[in-house]
């Protein structure tokens, strides 16, 4: 699977992008957000409020129950401020 | 038509270009968002859009579609700059046009709003206190639920 981090939430983690290979158990974004949380300080630092982080499934917003798949390219941004 | 570019771009070329050969269109509305030299009470000496490839055009689309499907529209435009900008420089063009007025008046005020809350693009402000990424605003949701209820 291919993560995007973007704004703070890139800053914070320390890089814009990787690839995983997602533990068993983890198949929607709710269950990715908690596993990426333990994955260092950054992540724990970044992710603590999951009420100001985005999240899209192959550059769609997704809630936080949508599935999941090895496949996917999953981004994850803080609320955006364009215009 | 969506374009998302660093360069900069003229205003009255791109909207001469949008209208050239349609003569039905009987007005265009037009928005322009530039950087401002100050935030939050605090000089701001530039900043930094950064946005997601690939998906800002997606979603622009969609805007743009979504506009086109409430209003009688002959065309729109949404130009979005991204990199470093300084105060003045312009952002964004918002252009919409119609063979009347209220459907582009309404269709442009529609775009930015909604714009702002779903397009994936983020500011970094540079100020005396160092560099510093842009809240999202309260207002600017209420701003885009507005056109929810109609």
């Amino acid at each position: 699977m291919k993560l995007l981090y973007f704004a703070w939430l890139r800053t914070k983690i320390g890089i814009a992008e990787e690839r995983v290979d997602l533990p068993g158990g983890v198949a929607t974004v709710a269950a990715l957000l908690e596993w990426l949380k333990g994955r260092g300080p950054g992540f724990a630092e970044a992710l603590k409020d999951s009420r100001v982080v985005r999240v899209a499934v192959n550059q769609e917003y997704v809630p936080p129950d949508h599935p999941i798949r090895p496949g996917d390219e999953v981004a994850l941004f803080p609320p955006v401020t364009g215009g | 038509m969506i374009r998302v570019q660093r360069e900069d771009f003229d205003i009255g070329a791109e909207l001469e270009r949008m209208a050239r050969g349609k003569t039905g269109i009987g007005g265009i509305t037009s928005f322009v968002g530039l950087v401002r030299d100050i935030a939050g009470g605090e000089p701001v000496g530039a900043m930094t859009l950064e946005h997601y490839p690939g998906m800002t055009e997606r979603q622009l689309a969609e805007i743009e579609a979504e506009a086109c499907r409430r209003w009688p529209l002959d065309a729109v435009l949404v130009i979005h700059r991204y990199g470093r900008l300084e105060p003045g420089e312009r952002i964004v063009l918002v252009a919409t046009a119609s063979a009347h007025r209220e459907a582009a008046f309404a269709s442009c005020h529609f775009l930015i709003d909604w714009l702002k809350t779903k397009a994936p693009f983020w500011k970094l402000e540079e100020t005396p206190e160092g560099a510093r990424w842009v809240d999202a605003q309260a207002s600017d949701d209420a701003a885009a639920k507005r056109w929810t209820s109609e």
